[in-house]
Parts: C-alpha cells; structure tokens; sequence
C-alpha cells in the first residue's frame, strides 16, 4: 500500500493536449474516484498511473517512488477493466493466478493467494471455469480477484460497472466498497456516475476537459461546489439555475431573475449592484409558498415515487426541479411559487461559473 | 421424419387422416428439404465424387490413353512397390511439404505480426503483401523460372555484381539446388494466404488483453506466449490444414519450373502421377500414384480435425 501523488501532470497526443496541469494527492488507503462527463480526460490520467499511457511532462509518484517512466509491472498496480479483460482461454483459477506464474511464484504461495481471494469474492465453487461460462457479475468478481491476487500498492479500477445492468451495478457498488474496507489498499476509480462517485468515494476528483474542477469529500463538494460545473455534475436530480443580475435591496442581497422576478439572495459581500448572476439551488431546497417570497413557475410534470413527489417546472427559459417530502397536487400548467432555502443556495459568477461564496 | 417440428399445413393434413400418400408427401418438410439440396449434391456428386470413384476405379485396371482396361487387382500397386521413382517421388513429396509448410507458417506468423502493428501505409502494405496471391501459379512460375534461369538468372546476376561469387549458379540443373529453388518458390506464393489468414485471427484479440497482461508483468515474448499464440491456435490449425493439403497436390508451380526434373528430384506424387497417366499414357499406374495420396491427405485432415474440435474455452453455458 502506498500514496500516490500526481504533480502537474500533462498528456498530449501530437499537437493536442488533453491533461492540462492535473494535481491529485491520493494518501495511502484512500478510495478515491476520478468523475466527470465522457471526454474529460479521467480514463486517460487513469491510463497514465498505470503506464499504459505516457506521461508528456509532470511527475507521478506511488509511494517514495517517482515513476514516471517506469513500465506498467514495475510500479505494483493492478488494473480492472470495464470489459474485464480476463484471458478467455484461461479458468477462473489461471485468470487469477497469471501474474503469480510470470512472476514465477511458488506454487504453494499461488494456490494460497488464489484460495484467500476466491473465499472473498465467493468465486471458489467457480474456479474450474472459463470465462464463457460465467455471468456479467461474476467476471466482474474475477476481474477482481486478479488485482486482489497481486497484493498490489494501487488498485485502479476503470469503470468497471458500466458493463452492467442497473440492479447488478447497485449491489457491485457496495461489494467493491465494502471489499475495500476489508483488503484495504489505495484505490484510484474512474467513473462517468457521479452516484457512484458519492456513495463510494473518500475523495471525488471532479474532471472536465483535461482539468481538475474540484477535489473533495463527497459531502464538501456536493454542500460547497467551488463553481456551475461541480454544482451541476454533482447531485441527483441536479442543482437548478436561475440566471439574472445581483441587485443589493436594503434588507439584502436578491437576484433579479431574467424572467423579471425578484427572489431573495442568500448575503454575498462584496457582490456589486448588476453584476450578472447565477444562483443554485437543489430541488430539496425548494418550498412550496403562498406568499410574495420565491418565485412564480409553471409545472410541467409532477412525478410522485411514493416516498416524495418531484416535480418539473419551468421559470421563464429556466428550467426548475422541486422534490417535496409532502404528496402535493399540482396539475400541468398550473403556477406555483418557489421559494428557496437561503442557507443552502448558492450564487454563481455568471461569466467565470466560480462560486461567489467568500 | 418424424422428429421434425410438425408445421401447421402437416399437422393439419395429418388431421386429415385419409389424404392420399402424395397429399402428405407434398406437404412433408423434409421431403421439400431434399429438393432444394439436390441441385448441390448434383454437383458434387458429378464433379467430386464421380471423378474420385473414377480415379480409384482406374487405379485397378490396365487402361491406357484410348482403351479401356480390365480389372487388374492391386498389380498397379505392386509394381509401384517396386518402383524407386515412385518412392522418391513419396519422398520429395513429403520434404516439399514439410520444409514449406514450416517455413511457409514461420513467415506467415512473422509477417502477420509485424502487419498488426500500427504503422504507416498500413493499408498499402497489406495489400502489396497480398500480391503473390493473386498473380496466377503458372505465371509467377514463369517468372521464376527465369529468375533460376542457368544463364539469365538475376540472383546470379547480383551475386556477381556484389563480387560473391564468379561463376554462374545451375539453380535447377543440380538436384539440391534444384529442391531449395522449388521450396522457395512454393513458399513465397504461400506466404501471404497465411500471413492475411493469421492477421485477420490477430485482429480479434481484444486489445485490452493485451493491457492486462502487461500491468500483471507479462514481458514481450510473454504476451505472444500466453496471449497471443493460444487465442490464435484454432485458425492456425485451420490455415495450416489448408497450407498442408495445397502444398502436397502442387502441381503447376514443379510442371513449369522442373518437370520434375533433374533426375526425378523434384517429382512431386502429383507430378509423377500425370506423367505417367497422361505423357506416358499408362491410365491405370497414374490413378494408383494419385490414389497412394489419399491417406497421406486423410491423415493431414484427421489431424487437423482433432486439431479443431473446438477447445473448452471457446464453447459457453455449460454447467460441468
């Protein structure tokens, strides 16, 4: 087991660069996952720790080693691929136990290793099959097994759930969460799913084109989002945005919305009068209100679940999503008022997308 | 018949009970089945079959070119028994395809892998290595034949010109050189069949594969021994079979470039079947050449048979 800090990495493919400048420091132990929208470079960097792709400048260090140029197998990770990747001519046992045989382990030390990672996993009764013959969950397992075999001091895993069906992928979450607090071990998780990046993650690396949006705690990034970006990507469903214009009204801060309402800011120093704006709220944020507070919206669907109703409107261009605790009545077309928690909204930079919150 | 799923026009004529024996047999699938199959088997039959039992047939007779012979019994065969030319043709046969096929599968595998990697012009250069291929046998035949020309010959020529040797080479009058020279042309005709063969297998290895075996810490020759060369094994047996099977017929590429010759050191079986069958007229001992490569043939295919059975790890779903 071993820290890995990641310094001022770049990656270019000819002319073009892809990783602008990324820093990461991951302590030893530590589950962290890498999310952000397709394309953002998460995969690539992730490709970059495990030397299957070069690093173009910056330094990569796993433990008290700089290894940027070291070769996949001499910096001790092991890597689970989103289509698996095991060996289809190989069993269960030969998949898990093939890097034990190039390393020319003992045979008594490979069968242990095998034997330990299998009972975790459940895999025993499987071994003597081939890949073919296994389900989606349990190659997932396998794919497993093998990094769990190399006792490695990273374990890196790229999206390694999007292979499978929404019901599996729920119970894989918590398999490989609860996997990690057995074994232990620094985990670096690439995923495209911000919930999968909330429900397992010490730390969530929030990437965009090549950068590094934010770095944080689950909660931090999701009761602090340093800007739109972060604030959109996490939460499910995602953040609302009213844009308009601060304007400062004697009893305090309110954002004149572009649909021409005004609806009460939470106090931001220092924000000056027209400067354009965009406040955040999440939909559980929202409350239902009679009076003059919030602002008027038209819905546009209301979905109860049972436990809560969420319900689509529109404010002007803006669209709105509340989700109410209570089982409202609401038909399509009527108007609503809105009113948001001030505590827990959040005010935008509407040119830079930073967050205002001093 | 019976076990095949009733459809709705049989189910209903067997309701029918009474409808005559022709009634039934028109709505019989299997009955259908057998129409449409007879053209094919038609073919075959007359194209395939017939020759073959023709072949054998001939083999215990006395014909010759013009009359028809009688039934001679094994004579043919025991006159070959005795026949040294019929041995080493048996011989050169067997050298020819082994030593070929070989060195045929070694540069096929080589260029294969060399193709498969990224490089630029890729699609040129697979199309260029395709060349041989397609040029018709007798032609590139002709044209080795002037490259071992005893006289014109280029390699000769550029050996010379390099200053490595000072006299001409008599690459199909002297019976080693004459061997070496026919092997060489087989394999450079062979080659790309295999090469394209195997870079299409090659391509079906997934690349993520490859990644981790890599970051489990397989070295270079490890990925082609554990990775590669396994996942590849069912189209080599089958590429190989097919390699095997052309290369112990050959015919054309010997006729042009020997005859056979010197000294019957390059007679093939197929070469010295139709010398003796066709040039010398003798029917019956040159169906009995040609019918003695049956079993080295049955052999080839057996091997490769029990080669393809499909291995464990390509059938799925079975529970044992």
């Amino acid at each position: 087991m071993a820290s890995v800090v990641v310094r001022d990495v770049r990656k270019s493919f000819g002319q073009s660069e892809v990783i602008h400048g990324v820093s990461i420091d991951i302590e030893d132990g530590e589950f962290v996952v890498l999310v952000g929208p397709s394309g953002c470079g998460k995969s690539t960097l992730l490709r970059m720790i495990s030397g299957l792709e070069s690093i173009t400048s910056g330094e990569l260090w796993i433990g008290e080693r700089m290894v940027n140029m070291a070769p996949p197998k001499e910096r001790d990770i092991a890597m689970v691929f989103q289509n698996y990747a095991l060996y289809p001519h190989m069993t269960v046992f030969e998949n898990m136990a093939f890097s034990m045989r190039l390393r020319k382990a003992p045979q008594e030390e490979t069968d242990r290793r095998v034997t330990e990672a299998a009972a975790i996993l459940g895999l025993t009764p499987l071994l003597a099959r081939f890949p073919r013959q296994l389900s989606g969950g349990q190659r997932q397992r396998v794919a497993m097994g093998r990094a769990i075999v190399r006792d490695p001091q990273v374990f890196l895993f790229d999206e390694p759930l999007s292979n499978l069906d929404a019901k599996l992928r729920v119970q894989m979450r918590t398999e490989i969460k609860a996997l990690h607090q057995r074994v232990g071990g620094t985990t670096i998780y690439v995923t495209h799913d911000q919930i999968e990046a909330m429900t397992m993650a010490d730390k969530i690396v929030v990437m965009q084109g090549g950068h590094v949006e934010q770095i944080g705690a689950p909660l931090e990034l999701y009761d602090n989002p340093r800007n739109v970006f972060v604030a959109g990507f996490i939460g499910s469903p995602a953040m609302n945005f009213l844009t308009g214009v601060a304007k400062r009204n004697g009893a305090g801060m309110t954002v004149v919305t572009d649909h021409g309402e005004t609806v009460a800011a939470p106090e931001t120093p220092g924000l000056e009068d027209g400067r354009p704006v965009v406040m955040g709220v999440r939909p559980e944020h929202l409350t239902l209100t009679g009076d003059a507070h919030g602002f008027a919206a038209q819905v546009v669907v209301t979905e109860p679940t049972g436990a809560e109703v969420q319900v689509s409107a529109r404010h002007g261009q803006d669209e709105i999503t509340a989700v109410f605790r209570e089982r409202v009545a609401l038909k399509p077309g009527e108007t609503i008022r809105l009113s948001p928690d001030l505590a827990h909204a959040h005010l935008f930079d509407a040119a830079t997308g930073l967050s205002l919150r001093a | 018949m019976a076990d095949v799923p009733l459809s709705p026009t049989r189910s209903a004529a067997a309701k029918a009970g009474g409808a005559s024996a022709w009634t039934r047999l028109q709505t019989n699938r299997n009955w259908l089945g057998l129409w449409f199959m007879l053209p094919a088997a038609g073919f075959l039959i007359l194209f395939l079959a017939y020759p073959l039992g023709l072949g054998v047939w001939l083999s215990f007779t006395d014909s010759r070119i013009g009359r028809p012979g009688e039934f001679i019994g094994f004579e043919n065969y025991a006159w070959l028994w005795g026949d040294d030319v019929f041995w080493l043709s048996v011989f050169n046969t067997l050298l020819y395809t082994t030593v070929a096929s070989v060195l045929k599968f070694a540069i096929g595998l080589y260029l294969a892998l060399l193709l498969n990697r990224h490089m630029r012009f890729k699609a040129i250069i697979r199309a260029v290595v395709l060349i041989p291929f397609i040029v018709p046998t007798v032609l590139s035949a002709v044209a080795f034949w002037w490259i071992f020309d005893t006289q014109f010959s280029i390699i000769t020529w550029m050996l010379q010109g390099l200053g490595l040797i000072d006299h001409q080479i008599n690459w199909l009058g002297d019976s080693t050189m004459a061997r070496a020279s026919v092997i060489f042309a087989n394999i450079w005709r062979g080659v790309p069949f295999i090469a394209i063969t195997l870079l299409a297998g090659l391509q079906t290895v997934p690349g993520s594969l490859y990644e981790a075996a890599t970051i489990d810490g397989a070295t270079r020759w490890q990925l082609f021994r554990f990775i590669t060369y396994p996942l590849l094994t069912p189209i080599i047996a089958v590429v190989m079979t097919f390699s095997v099977l052309f290369t112990f017929t050959d015919f054309q590429l010997i006729w042009v470039l020997t005859r056979g010759g010197p000294f019957n050191a390059t007679h093939l079986m197929a070469t010295l079947s139709y010398q003796r069958a066709i040039l010398g007229g003798n029917l019956g001992e040159g169906a009995a050449i040609a019918t003695a490569m049956i079993p080295f043939l049955l052999a080839a295919i057996m091997f490769s048979w029990f080669g393809l059975q499909r291995r464990k790890w390509q059938s799925g779903g079975s529970d044992d």
